[in-house]
C-alpha cells in the first residue's frame, strides 16, 4: 500500500517536472518576449512623446479644450497621456504574445479578438480628439462671428454648438467602438431633435421680439445704415 | 526671373506685342464697370500729360469680372484726350487686359502686373485702383516720377482724408508699421502706389505668398518688403480719396488684410525690427497730411455697447490671448459708462503687442485672433472719436503722432512678449 502510493506520488511528481521542463522554454521565451516588448515599447514611448513634442501636440490639444478637460481630470498632458498608453498597448501586445506562447487553451481566442479590437480603440480616439478640436474651433469661430456681428447671446450660440458637436462625436466613437450602438444613436437621434425643437421654439415664442430683430437685422436695409455710421477702417 | 505661370500664353503674346515699355500702370479688376471707365481716362490723360515721349502701357489683371470690365478697359479710346492735350504724344499708348483667374485674389492680380513689368522691362511701375472715381491725371506723374527720375524704389499716397476716416491705418497699421520697420509711411496700405522694377523683381523672388489665406494684403507686404530691403521710399500727396472709394468698409476683412499681414510680417523680419529704435521721415512730396473736417454721422455708442460686449463675451478667448494685467484693465474700463469711458493710448499699444505675440505663437487659429482684437479696435475708436470730436487738423495730427510715439516708447515691451510668448 505504502509502495503503491510512493509510486503514484512519485509518476505524479515526474509527470509536474515532466510538464514543468516542457513549459520552461515556453517561460522563457515568453518573459524574452515581454523583456524585449517592454524594451521596444518604451522606445515607442520615447519616439512617439519627441515627434508630439516636435508637433507642438500639447498646443493643438489645448486649442481643442482637451488639456483643460485632462487638467480637471487631474491627468498628465496630451502628450505624457498618449505617450504612455502606446507604450501600454505595445506592452499589453507583447506580454499577451508572451501569453499565447505559453499555449493555454481558450486564451488564443481572446488575445486574437484584443488585437481585432486595437485598431477600433485607436479609431474611437482619434475621432474623439479630432472632434473636440473641431468642436472648439467651431464654438469659438461662432462666438467671435456672434460678437463682431453684434448677435444676442453669443455665448449661448457658441456654447450650443459645443456642446451638439461633442454629442455627435461621442456618438461617432461609441459607434465606432461597437458599444450600444443602437442606444447611442437613438438618444443622439432624441437630444439632437430635442434641441432643434426646443431652440426653434425657443426663438419663434419665447423670444418673438429677438426673432424679428434678429430677421429684420438679416434681411432689412436698416443693418446697411447702422453700418454707415461706423467709421471708415481703411 | 519672370514667374511664368503667373503669365499665361495670351498675356505674354499681346506682352510681345507692345515690346519693351518704359512705364506701366497695373489696374488690377474684378467687376468694376461702373468706375472703371473715368480712371482709365484719368491714367491716360495723367500719362499723355507727365510721360508723351516714353513707351507705356496699362496692364488690366482682371478676376474673373461678368460684367464686361476688361473690354471697357481695353476698348477706352484717348482720342479725345490727344485732342484737348497740347503737346504731342511721340508714342503708341497700348492698353492690354487679363484673365487670370475666375476668382479675384489682390496676390495674384499684384503679381500679375509685377509679371508684366518685369518681362516688359518697365523702368517705373504704378497700381491704381479701379474704384479710385475721384483720381485726377496728375495722380500719375506724381506716383511715377520719383521712381522714373530720381531713383526711388517705392512711392505710397498720402490722401486728404477726413479725420475719422481711416482709423485703422492711424491707430494701429500707420503706427505698428512705423514703430516696427523705423519709416513714417503714411499709408503702408494703399490702393495706389508705384515701384520701380528692382523693387518689383525683389518682391516677385522673395515673395513668401503665404501670409494669408485670403490672398489680400499684398500692398502691404510690397510696402514692408521695400522698407526691409532698404529700398528707397517716398510719398506723394495725390488729393481726395473718398470713403466711397475706399474697398473694405467691413471691420473683420480689413483687419484681415493689414494686421493680419502686419503681424504676419513680424516671425519673417525678426532682425529688421527688432534691432533698433525710433523712425525716420520718409522724402514727401507735396502735403505731409491733409484732415477734413467736416461733421459725418458716427454711431459712438453702437462702438462702445460692441467693445463692452466684445469684452464680457470673448473672456476665454483673451485669456489664451493678452496677460492677466491687461485683460483686467480692459475688464475694468469695460465697466465704465460713456461719458468716464477712456481706452488709453499705453493700454491699447500694450493689447495690440500682445496680440501680436499670441499670433506669432498660434495660440489659437491666427484668424481667431485677428478676429478677437476687432471689438477691442472699437473700443479705441470710441476713444479716438471722443478726443478728437472738436479737434482742429493740427490737434488731430497732433493725437496720431502722440500715438505713434507710444507705440515706439512700448517697443521694448513687444520684445518682452515675443521673448516670453515664444
Amino acid at each position: 500500500m505504502r509502495e503503491l502510493i510512493w509510486r503514484e506520488l512519485t509518476q505524479a511528481g515526474e509527470e509536474i517536472i515532466r510538464e514543468f521542463a516542457h513549459l520552461l522554454p515556453r517561460l522563457i521565451e515568453m518573459l524574452i518576449i515581454t523583456l524585449v516588448g517592454w524594451v521596444i515599447a518604451i522606445a515607442l514611448k520615447w519616439i512617439l512623446r519627441s515627434v508630439l513634442r516636435l508637433a507642438k501636440f500639447d498646443q493643438l490639444s489645448e486649442n481643442s479644450g482637451a488639456s483643460q478637460l485632462l487638467n480637471k481630470a487631474a491627468l498628465p498632458s496630451s502628450t505624457e497621456l498618449l505617450s504612455r498608453f502606446i507604450f501600454w498597448v505595445a506592452w499589453l501586445g507583447f506580454i499577451l504574445l508572451g501569453v499565447s506562447v505559453l499555449g493555454i487553451g481558450g486564451l488564443q481566442a481572446h488575445i486574437s479578438r484584443f488585437f481585432l479590437f486595437l485598431p477600433r480603440v485607436f479609431l474611437a480616439l482619434f475621432i474623439i480628439f479630432f472632434g473636440l478640436l473641431a468642436a472648439s474651433f467651431f464654438s469659438r469661430a461662432t462666438l467671435l462671428a456672434a460678437v463682431n456681428s453684434n448677435l444676442p447671446s453669443p455665448r449661448l450660440l457658441s456654447t450650443s454648438i459645443r456642446t451638439l458637436l461633442i454629442i455627435f462625436v461621442v456618438s461617432m466613437a461609441f459607434e465606432e467602438l461597437g458599444l450600444a450602438e443602437q442606444t447611442v444613436l437613438l438618444a443622439f437621434g432624441i437630444a439632437f431633435g430635442a434641441a432643434m425643437l426646443s431652440l426653434a421654439i425657443a426663438f419663434g415664442m419665447g423670444g418673438r421680439d429677438l426673432a424679428r430683430q434678429f430677421l429684420e437685422k438679416r434681411l432689412v436695409r436698416e443693418v446697411k445704415s447702422e453700418k454707415e455710421d461706423e467709421p471708415s477702417p481703411l | 526671373m519672370v514667374e511664368e505661370s503667373v503669365l499665361t500664353d495670351d498675356l505674354v503674346r499681346q506682352l510681345i506685342n507692345v515690346g519693351e515699355v518704359d512705364i506701366l500702370v497695373g489696374l488690377p479688376t474684378h467687376n468694376n464697370a461702373r468706375s472703371v471707365e473715368p480712371v482709365v481716362h484719368a491714367i491716360q490723360a495723367g500719362l499723355l500729360q507727365g510721360f508723351p515721349r516714353e513707351r507705356v502701357v496699362i496692364v488690366n489683371a482682371d478676376g474673373g469680372s461678368r460684367d464686361g470690365t476688361p473690354d471697357l478697359v481695353t476698348g477706352a479710346s484717348i482720342d479725345d484726350l490727344r485732342r484737348s492735350y497740347k503737346g504731342y504724344a511721340l508714342r503708341t499708348l497700348h492698353s492690354i487686359s487679363t484673365r487670370y483667374a475666375n476668382n479675384p485674389s489682390a496676390r495674384v492680380g499684384l503679381r500679375t502686373i509685377l509679371a508684366a513689368a518685369e518681362l516688359l522691362r518697365a523702368k517705373a511701375c504704378a497700381v491704381v485702383s479701379p474704384e479710385s472715381t475721384g483720381m485726377e491725371p496728375d495722380w500719375i506723374p506724381r506716383l511715377l516720377r520719383p521712381v522714373y527720375s530720381e531713383n526711388f524704389d517705392l512711392v505710397t499716397p498720402i490722401y486728404r482724408r477726413h479725420k475719422f476716416e481711416g482709423l485703422l491705418v492711424s491707430n494701429l497699421v500707420y503706427p505698428m508699421t512705423r514703430a516696427l520697420y523705423g519709416q513714417r509711411i503714411r499709408e503702408p496700405y494703399a490702393s495706389e502706389f508705384a515701384f520701380s522694377a528692382r523693387l518689383g523683381s525683389h518682391f516677385l523672388a522673395h515673395d513668401p505668398g503665404n501670409y494669408d489665406s485670403h490672398g489680400s494684403g499684398a500692398e502691404l507686404e510690397l510696402a514692408m518688403s521695400a522698407i526691409t530691403g532698404g529700398y528707397r521710399t517716398y510719398q506723394s500727396f495725390l488729393g481726395t480719396k473718398s470713403q466711397g472709394e475706399r474697398e473694405g468698409g467691413d471691420l473683420v476683412p480689413a483687419m484681415r488684410r493689414t494686421v493680419g499681414v502686419l503681424f504676419s510680417s513680424l516671425e519673417a523680419n525678426f532682425a529688421a525690427w527688432s534691432s533698433h529704435a525710433g523712425s525716420q521721415p520718409v522724402p514727401t512730396l507735396g502735403s505731409e497730411s491733409q484732415v477734413t473736417l467736416e461733421s459725418i454721422r458716427v454711431n459712438r455708442k453702437r462702438l462702445k455697447q460692441m467693445f463692452t460686449a466684445g469684452v464680457a463675451e470673448l473672456e476665454p478667448v483673451f485669456r489664451s490671448i493678452l496677460s492677466s494685467t491687461t485683460l483686467a484693465e480692459l475688464q475694468r474700463i469695460a465697466t465704465l459708462g460713456d461719458d468716464d469711458f477712456h481706452y488709453p493710448a499705453e493700454l491699447w499699444v500694450r493689447t495690440v503687442y500682445e496680440f501680436a505675440a499670441s499670433y506669432a505663437k498660434s495660440v489659437m487659429s491666427r484668424d481667431h485672433i485677428i478676429q478677437g482684437l476687432a471689438p477691442l479696435y472699437r473700443g479705441r475708436i470710441f476713444t479716438f472719436l471722443e478726443e478728437n470730436r472738436s479737434s482742429s487738423a493740427e490737434e488731430v495730427e497732433k493725437n496720431i503722432e502722440s500715438l505713434c510715439l507710444e507705440f515706439e516708447r512700448l517697443k521694448p515691451y513687444l520684445l518682452e512678449v515675443w521673448n516670453t510668448k515664444k
